[in-house]
């Protein structure tokens, strides 16, 4: 293991968002404390509860796990696609680095700055609204999972972008949708029955709805089934990393 | 070259782009330990992907390359950590500051943290009182400079140099042919790209010359010069002269039209002894000889005459 190696990539990662806090944690901070504001304390008032949660804190695990998701992906995908726009890539290349390495340097930066991010907001939804955390091992648990997760996802994104353009139509075609229908705001129970089964198939509800039984120990799918399928969706970012390194996908003529 | 002696060595070493384009061509190389080697070809010639193969940049699609011994695919850890790459293209991470840079530069290739070092080098490339600046903020010339930094912040064995003083003004390529010669004397080896022929004459122990993927020729430079260097010999005489006297007919000798001066050209292979004997003999004829200049032809001639040929 070159532990010089992962160490040098990781800091510089961490000192790239140093130098951006204000647009990596401020912003979505700010953006959050809106809906929290919109949704949770005007809405949410006239609101039933769900579950037996008020809506306001209802809102809390959805919102932070769709920040934390589009964030990762953003942050990641960013960071492997600026070097390899800019060129500077050519010395993490010629480095005695093996993938691994360099997967850990990059996912392991930007899953720090989601967790850095989701933590920032639980303390300032806390602010807003009441809420308990039933779990925080599980919280703790599915907030890394997650964070790394789509961290991975996001630096696949950024070897297979080609462009500013493409490395923005994934989070905002793909990502922001399945997010926003992924029971962040919602419980999927509150749906028809035929949309209900039609968002399984979406992955971001088994994040959203694991995310939230770690706070108050009801969800709309088995935990088990959502730490399954989160771990899956690991597995599948971390099999295409490897086939990318394997091959030499977009990165070795 | 004793298989000892060599520090890398490429053996059948091919590139066929994706497009199709074959841009190497089954190549050979040995590089001596310790030497400043200069690989001098047109613009397209292949240059920098046949350094992009060795610093594991760009796939080869045949042969093998190793460095100091060390399979550069099989065993790339061993490989790269001898080698230091400054490329060709002015990047840089704008943001960052030269300290942080050349900081990061020698923990990705594995070492640990050394001050000590990072500053010698720092100081030896001027850049030691900009250490704190952003990138961003230096000229060109600074920038190859941060980028030379770099590459020798992990102490490698190796130096690639990719056309190092491209677009850099004359005072920068003094200094860097100063570092290059220091470097050598510190025992690393060092492989420069250039079309500036100039360079390759003034820095190189050996010179390799690429055109169009192939490896036209490999040579000492001095023996380069002297098997394919022109010299020149003119002499301006007292008194203009209508024609040669016959006696000097075995000479390839050359009258200028007004009669004024004598040009003698010859190569390495001629014995420079004929010289003060063509001299005796003129003055034996009665051409009293003024003033006289030598030439010799540059490697920019060399070059241009074998790669011309070649077209
Ligand atoms: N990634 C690539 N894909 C296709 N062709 C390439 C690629 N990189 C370089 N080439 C071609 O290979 C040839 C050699 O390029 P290069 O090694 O950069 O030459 P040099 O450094 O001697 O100028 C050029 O014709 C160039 O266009
Ligand atoms: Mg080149």
């Amino acid at each position: 293991m070159n532990r010089h190696a992962i160490w040098a990539i990781y800091r510089f990662e961490m000192a790239r968002t140093g130098r951006t806090l204000l647009q990596s944690i401020a912003a979505p901070v700010i953006s959050t404390s809106l809906y929290f504001i919109v949704f949770g304390a005007a809405i949410g008032a006239r609101m039933e509860q769900i579950d037996g949660v008020s809506y306001g804190a209802f809102l809390v695990p959805g919102l932070i796990m769709l920040a934390v998701l589009t964030e990762s992906i953003s942050n990641a995908s960013f960071g492997i696609y600026m070097p390899r726009y800019s060129g500077t890539i050519y010395e993490v290349l010629s480095a005695p680095v093996s993938f691994v390495e360099i997967v850990i340097g990059y996912v392991g930066a930007a899953a720090t700055k989601s967790v850095i991010l989701g933590s920032i907001m639980l303390l300032t939804a806390r602010l807003f609204v009441d809420f308990t955390i039933l779990h925080p091992f599980w919280m703790a648990g599915f907030l890394v999972l997650t964070s790394v997760t789509f961290s991975l996802f996001g630096f696949i994104i950024g070897i297979w972008a080609q462009g500013f353009e493409r490395l923005q139509i994934v989070p905002t075609m793909i990502v922001t949708p399945l997010a926003f229908l992924g029971g962040s705001f919602y419980s999927i129970t509150m749906l028809p029955p035929f949309w209900q089964q039609v968002t399984l198939f979406n992955p971001v509800v088994y994040l959203v709805s694991g995310f939230r039984w770690s706070f108050y120990g009801s969800a709309d799918v088995a935990v088990a089934i959502s730490f399954g399928m989160t771990c899956l969706f690991l597995l599948a970012c971390l099999l295409v990393v490897w086939a990318i390194f394997r091959t030499g996908y977009r990165l070795w003529p | 070259m004793n298989p000892a002696d060599a520090i890398i060595q490429i053996e059948g070493v091919g590139k066929t782009y994706a497009s199709g384009f074959q841009a190497l061509q089954a190549l050979d190389l040995s590089i001596r330990r310790g030497e400043i080697f200069a690989l001098l070809g047109p613009n397209g010639a292949g240059k920098t992907t046949l350094i992009g193969i060795v610093c594991g940049l760009v796939k080869p699609t045949s042969g093998r390359v190793l460095a100091d011994g060390h399979d550069i695919r099989k065993d790339y850890r061993r490989a790269r950590e001898k080698i230091g790459l400054v490329p060709q293209e002015l990047t840089t991470d704008v943001f960052e500051s030269v300290w942080a840079t050349v900081r990061f530069s020698r923990g990705l290739f594995g070492k640990a943290p050394d001050d000590a070092h990072l500053e010698r080098v720092l100081r030896a490339l001027s850049l030691w009182d900009k250490r704190d600046s952003k990138i961003a903020t230096l000229s060109g010339g600074m920038k190859r400079r941060v980028l030379i930094a770099k590459a020798l912040a992990h102490e490698p064995e190796i130096l690639f140099l990719d056309e190092p003083t491209a677009g850099v003004d004359v005072e920068l390529r003094r200094e860097m042919w100063a570092l290059v010669r220091g470097l050598r004397e510190q025992g690393v080896t060092v492989i420069l790209t250039t079309h500036y022929i100039e360079e390759a004459e003034e820095m190189a122990d050996r010179i390799g010359v690429i055109d169009r993927g192939e490896l036209v020729l490999v040579e000492d430079k001095a023996v380069l010069m002297q098997r394919l260097g022109q010299r020149q010999l003119t002499l301006f005489l007292q008194r203009p002269v209508a024609a040669l006297p016959p006696e000097l007919a075995e000479y390839r000798l050359d009258l200028a039209a007004d009669g004024s001066r004598i040009v003698y050209r010859f190569d390495g292979k001629d014995d420079p002894g004929t010289i003060p004997g063509l001299l005796r003999r003129l003055l034996a004829s009665g051409i009293d000889v003024r003033d006289l200049q030598t030439r010799q032809s540059s490697l920019e001639e060399i070059f241009v005459g074998l790669v011309g040929a070649r077209r």
